[in-house]
């Protein structure tokens, strides 16, 4: 919105995400970085949240973690989602109360209204941020992302528009507890906000052990586009197991559909921390590496000798997948049963 | 009954990251040689749109933003059945944000006609967003549904399966919408050779911002809120211990040194 002028904009708000019945920790880490913004800007933190059976306990969790308002919008119609309508909700109070800075989650739904609140409102949103940060003489948003082709990173501003919306993965900022002393409002929304020609028919929870597994694990195997054979992935998985361990993937092994969405590591996917990760014919393009946190031990084997992957590996092989990968299955095994090394 | 379908499936041309090197020292990609491909997500759109009309009476626009070598990729979506294609080309666009993206390809489908569905792949590999389709809905009045698994037409609307994060939504909409789609939803279909022929001569406009009624300032950089400020380069603090010999060799070191760390 360039209508107004800048400064008629104050304020960092967090939008939290609330799915049937808990709050989920994404929206703790992004309050606490809003608080942390908000004290450099000198200026207020509020924290929206949108649902059905929004608890009072929901509300407090966030002002515990930063926010000195909590915006509580409650109805039965947003018990599901729907993007069209949590957009137009969330665009009609950013009109209302103007917020110079507004950070959602990069999650699934995250990233299905945040573009429509960035064009209702027709200003710039940054997807996926890894790094938020204040330039204070001018109160504008540093934006950091991982770049695509390479090892590097890119700052984003959004110097005029207002408000300047950006997205942020869960796991990527950390969630910290303070004193709560803020106060908690229940918005009233029009009744026309929530109107939509989308119905959801039915919901189904999934998998949920699965995911959880590939982000809790000790040990993560990864396959990326140099594991050129289907088949591959069965002796990836095999040795998974045998490893304790859980198999996560590039995008370009989803995007083939060889393993599910919810494997992907990285900037669009899950970020991971294990002790030990193994990474499996990955180039290591920055998009997918900016997934793996505080590894301890990264092993790195690419045929390709200049793969980037190689820079942040702790032990580095070069060469070929498809040769590695059945004699460290059989190797594995044989420590498994026997013991040997 | 929908009588005769109009479908607008917006594609991208993006660099073939199987073709991609990295330079050693810098961790840049190396430009040269590499080579371009239709964004592979945006396949699976377009095969959305090409199975309705295998069942239905439907029309299949592609359209794609971008400088006039992009005309390929359109051509490509011809030889996969598409109807008609649209080049959104102009000097003027280049540098364009997700924001100044959307507002030439609303332009572009408002001038082609009304539309009943729009359908994107859910992201792009270069850009990685994930904010077109959704931002393009708004622009045409439109509601959407992104992360599409399953797309069914029923009589007087559509069904499908959206993925949500915490497992999946049937979801019953009303048309006009737009729908973002995900790699499972399908396989994209090979080229025919018919339509292949019949892709080599087709006439593809080529349209400016002065066609689409845009002015300069609405597109491009100059359209776009957002600024890249710097780039810059991580470092890493590794060990970078390089198992050097045969495969056996160096599956042997590597399982020594994992057992060391007790990782095995």
């Amino acid at each position: 919105m360039k209508n107004l002028p800048k400064n008629d904009w104050k304020g960092v708000w967090a939008v939290a995400e609330f799915h049937n019945g808990l709050l989920m920790p994404v929206s703790l880490e992004l309050i606490s970085k809003a608080r942390e913004l908000a004290d450099k800007l000198q200026t207020e933190t509020v924290a929206v949240v949108m649902g059905h059976g929004l608890k009072e306990s929901v509300c407090h969790a966030l002002l515990e973690y930063g926010a000195h308002e909590v915006q509580c919008v409650e109805h039965e119609a947003l018990a599901v989602f729907r993007e069209d309508v949590f957009a137009q909700i969330l665009a009609g109070l950013i009109r209302l109360k103007r917020p110079e800075i507004v950070l959602a989650p990069a999650t699934h739904q995250g990233k299905a209204y945040m573009p429509r609140v960035q064009t209702l409102l027709e200003t710039g949103l940054t997807a996926g941020c890894l790094g938020l940060d204040i330039r204070t003489e001018d109160r504008v948003l540093i934006q950091t992302r991982a770049a695509w082709g390479g090892n590097f990173f890119v700052n984003i501003i959004c110097p005029e528009a207002r408000p300047q919306l950006v997205t942020v993965s869960p796991n990527v900022m950390v969630a910290r507890r303070t004193e709560a002393t803020g106060r908690i409002g229940h918005f009233q929304i029009p009744m026309d906000w929530l109107s939509s020609s989308v119905q959801v028919l039915e919901s189904v929870e999934e998998k949920q052990d699965e995911p959880a597994r590939l982000t809790q694990a000790e040990v993560v195997l990864v396959a990326g586009r140099g594991i050129e054979k289907r088949e591959n992935l069965k002796l990836l998985q095999e040795l998974a197991e045998l490893m304790g361990g859980a198999v996560g993937a590039t995008r370009a092994i989803t995007d083939l559909g060889w393993l599910p969405e919810y494997t992907q590591i990285g900037q669009t996917g899950v970020t991971v921390s294990p002790r030990l990760c193994i990474t499996f014919g990955v180039s290591g393009a920055v998009q997918h590496t900016v997934g793996l946190r505080n590894v301890e031990i990264l092993v790195a084997i690419n045929k390709d000798p200049a793969a980037p992957i190689f820079e942040m590996a702790t032990y580095g092989i070069v060469a070929d997948v498809n040769e590695i990968l059945p004699l460290l299955l059989e190797k594995v095994k044989k420590r498994r049963y026997s013991g040997q090394v | 009954m929908f009588d005769m379908l109009n479908i607008a499936v917006c594609i991208k041309q993006v660099p073939d990251s199987k073709t991609v090197r990295f330079d050693k020292e810098t961790g840049m990609m190396i430009r040269d040689g590499v080579e371009t491909i239709i964004n592979p997500v945006d396949l699976n759109a377009l095969e959305t749109a090409l199975s309705i009309k295998d069942r239905h009476k439907a029309c299949v626009h592609v359209l794609t933003m971008g400088p006039p070598s992009a005309e390929t990729a359109l051509r490509d979506a011809l030889s996969m059945g598409a109807d008609q294609a649209y080049l959104l080309s102009d000097r003027a666009f280049a540098g364009a944000d997700t924001l100044a993206t959307t507002r030439v390809l609303a332009a572009a489908i408002k001038k082609i006609g009304t539309m009943d569905m729009v359908i994107c792949g859910n992201q792009s590999v270069d850009g990685d967003t994930a904010q077109v389709g959704p931002g393009l809905a708004v622009r045409l009045q439109m509601v959407s549904v992104a992360y599409v698994d399953a797309l069914e037409l029923l009589p007087n609307a559509v069904k499908c399966k959206r993925m949500n994060g915490y497992g999946h939504a049937t979801v019953l909409v009303g048309l006009p919408a737009l729908f973002t789609v995900i790699p499972s939803i399908n396989t994209p279909r090979m080229p025919s050779l018919k339509a292949k022929m019949k892709a080599k001569s087709a006439k593809i406009p080529v349209w400016t911002a002065l066609d689409l009624g845009l002015s300069a300032e609405e597109v491009g950089l100059t359209g776009s809120p957002t600024r890249v400020l710097n780039t810059f380069v991580r470092s890493f603090e590794a060990k970078r211990e390089y198992l050097e010999g045969d495969a056996q060799t160096q599956v042997a070191a590597l399982c020594e040194r994992l057992v060391a760390a007790g990782v095995l």
